[in-house]
């Protein structure tokens, strides 16, 4: 906000409040109102305002403040902020940026957990970035800012409180569609996001420890466009493949992922490519450990794919 | 700013005509508030002590959903209330242990532990329909009930509620414009407690009230002074009259103020100048209520301190027999997803059961398998 007057945040509690989650604490009393304010309560409505800023000359940050209640904004994102470029051949763009938490791990019951990437992933037009540590997600995000096309900053709010780890001063991009090695590794290829990054890297650690194994966990950080090269190398080099996301399976993340696998490195495949997912159902409160993916689940998937 | 009905002033003092009501209704009012405070009480320190997750303070704003519940009928009315109406239940006779049964999502929830809490979902003893996090949703939702009971030639109604916020919702304005052209026999509660979490109503919206934008619907629209429970219930009960007498709808706003957070997780130190709780602490509902009861003759201080004693007393045995359940088995996570289980749902529920059976995270509180 400092480098760019045009950026600005916007959302329901963004401004003195900072946010539910504090994300955008003291931006306000720093940039004042007109660059960091407080919306009414319509998602459409900050979607939608969101997308005309951005047509002229704005940068908008907006904020939803869950990802369960981004759905009356679907219409703003998937058939308007997702198309203006291609509609218009070019003459107007969207260069905005939606964040928003998502997830579970806050016993947030239906409406506080979900994980609706898929749903995102899956409209041309509109890049998805979800970052998994702290210092990918300053560099995701200005990335995500100076990118000329509208990008749905999606925040495992599990990760908010987790750990904590030094991010450099000042303004630095994590570049858009690559892939980071959380683990370096030939046995097994774990691709994951958000959330299940440290559930991953902890059964990794297990395994390694138990079998001395070898598992390379890959953070995708970038749904789309996805860096199809890095996942096929991967999967190439490993030659056994688990998916993990907490978003339910059917038609999840973890499909796409697998049939691309399946149409281009077949070859180097050795065992069926398992995933490891949230149920096909709505997402519970009282029984929510019950529901994510654990490493306890990862691990049994990798021991699958080793033991095949 | 449209005209405040109230009947009665922040000292009991009688200053608008007050309704002919029933001296039961006006005492189980007055009831609902002192179980909805116990209640209240109770839900904070469980929170704050770990035993409960989450929680909604409901303290200064009972007397709307009090005062609400009186004028609706719990066997041929529905209600579509939201998360800040625990005092529309409890009027009702909602029983507190089935209410807390929803705060510790146990094995008898109604909700099955699937929703957080303060997310209440009831057919008995009168038609509360389940809560839902996503605002506004329930607005368009009830004028659809309220249409089928037109449909059918009913003489019942619909009563819907929602914060001043929710009137920002997309839900709020197609709930209001169907109705208007319907006609649907519903009353809409609008609790006006100034704040969306810590959004000052002033940025809400631009209107000068949220009972004047009933003027652009087609309905009437009525400022009632929302720590009132008389005046909320002449507004309500007028309002039912009328969607009965086949009228259609109204717009009620209820003045009222949050003095809580605006849920256990919130601190509203941060937005709220301690200045406006003080003058609203003048206005308190409960007090206000007691007093003009006590000066009518319907309720003495004995009396009142006899049904704060019996309530404390049933707030807590609620909650203590709510605490001692399991909670659902995981064979739960898997029902209710349609009528009927699909296979891959049968296998993944299978898979479930199996892998946590052979781990110990298994073990439920009692040392039993939870299926
Ligand atoms: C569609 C939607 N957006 C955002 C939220 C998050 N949220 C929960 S309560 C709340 C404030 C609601 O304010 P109001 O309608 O005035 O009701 P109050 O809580 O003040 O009683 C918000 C923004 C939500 N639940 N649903
Ligand atoms: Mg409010």
């Amino acid at each position: 906000m400092k480098e760019d007057d045009s950026v600005l945040v916007m959302g329901e509690d963004v401004g003195p409040k900072g946010g539910v989650f504090l994300a955008t604490e003291k931006l306000t009393a720093e940039f004042g109102e007109e660059r960091c304010f407080d919306t009414p309560l319509s998602e459409d409505g900050i979607v939608g305002v969101g997308v005309g800023m951005a047509m002229n000359g704005m940068k908008p940050v907006c904020e939803i403040q869950f990802q369960d209640f981004i759905f009356p904004a679907f219409d703003q994102i998937v058939s308007e902020a997702a198309k203006i470029r291609y509609r218009s051949g070019g003459q107007y763009t969207v260069p905005m940026v939606i964040r928003t938490p998502y997830g579970g791990g806050i016993k947030g019951g239906l409406y506080h957990s979900q994980s609706g990437e898929a749903y995102f992933a899956h409209t041309p037009g509109l890049k998805v970035v979800i970052p998994s540590t702290p210092y990918d997600a300053k560099g995701l995000l200005i990335a995500s800012i100076n990118d000329p096309d509208p990008v749905l900053f999606m925040e495992p709010k599990a990760l908010y409180r987790a750990f904590r780890e030094d991010v450099p001063d000042g303004v630095y991009e994590v570049e858009l569609s690559k892939t980071r090695n959380v683990t370096e590794g030939g046995d097994v290829a774990v691709f994951c996001y958000g959330a299940m990054v440290p559930v991953c890297a902890d059964a990794a650690k297990r395994i390694k420890d138990s079998r001395n194994k070898d598992v390379r966990v890959v953070d995708l950080r970038t749904l789309m466009p996805l860096d199809e090269e890095s996942v096929l190398q991967a999967a190439r080099d490993c030659g056994r493949v688990v998916i993990v996301h907490e978003a339910p399976r059917f038609c999840g993340y973890g499909a796409e992922l697998s049939a691309l696998i399946a149409e281009r490195a077949i070859e180097s495949i050795e065992a069926p490519i398992k995933r490891v997912a949230g149920f096909d159902t709505p997402f519970p409160n009282t029984l929510e450990n019950y529901y994510m993916p654990d490493a306890r689940r990862v691990l049994d998937a990798i021991e699958e794919v080793l033991d095949f | 700013m449209s005209e405040l009905l109230q009947i009665l002033d922040e000292t009991g003092k009688k200053v608008g005509k007050a309704p002919r009501v029933k001296r039961e209704v006006l005492l189980q009012i007055y009831r609902a508030i002192v179980q909805t405070r116990a209640f209240d009480d109770r839900c904070m320190k469980l929170q704050r002590t770990g035993r409960i997750g989450f929680s909604v303070p409901n303290l200064g704003i009972e007397a709307v959903s009090a005062g609400a519940a009186a004028a609706m009928d719990p066997i041929r009315d529905w209600f579509a209330p939201y998360y800040r109406d625990f005092a529309m239940l409890f009027y009702h006779d909602v029983s507190a242990e089935k209410m807390f049964d929803n705060m510790f999502g146990n094995c008898e929830d109604n909700a099955v532990g699937r929703q957080m809490p303060v997310h209440f979902t009831f057919t008995e003893p009168a038609k509360f329909f389940s809560i839902s996090s996503p605002l506004g949703t329930q607005i368009p939702q009830a004028v659809g009930m309220a249409m089928a009971m037109k449909n059918r030639g009913e003489d019942s109604a619909v009563i819907t509620t929602f914060g001043d916020g929710t009137t920002s919702s997309s839900g709020f304005h197609s709930g209001l414009n169907f109705a208007g052209v319907y006609k649907a026999p519903i009353v809409f509660l609008c609790q006006n407690n100034q704040f969306a979490i810590s959004c000052h109503s002033d940025m809400q919206t631009a209107s000068e009230s949220y009972a004047i934008k009933a003027r652009a619907y087609g309905m009437p629209g009525v400022r009632v002074d929302g720590n009132d429970a008389l005046a909320v219930y002449k507004a309500v009960s007028d309002a039912a009259k009328r969607a009965r007498e086949g009228k259609g709808p109204t717009l009620i706003e209820a003045y009222t103020f949050r003095m809580g957070g605006h849920s256990t997780s919130d601190d509203p130190s941060r937005y709220v100048d301690a200045g406006l709780i003080a003058k609203w602490q003048k206005r308190d509902p409960l007090l206000r209520l007691r007093n003009w009861l006590i000066g009518e003759g319907h309720l003495t201080e004995e009396r009142a301190d006899e049904i704060a004693n019996e309530v404390a007393e049933e707030i807590k045995q609620a909650a203590d027999a709510a605490q001692a359940k399991s909670r659902p088995v995981l064979g739960t996570i898997f029902t209710d997803v349609f009528e009927k289980m699909p296979s891959h749902l049968e296998a993944q529920m299978e898979g479930c059961i199996k892998h946590h059976a052979e781990r110990d995270e298994a073990v439920d509180e009692k040392g039993e398998f939870p299926l």
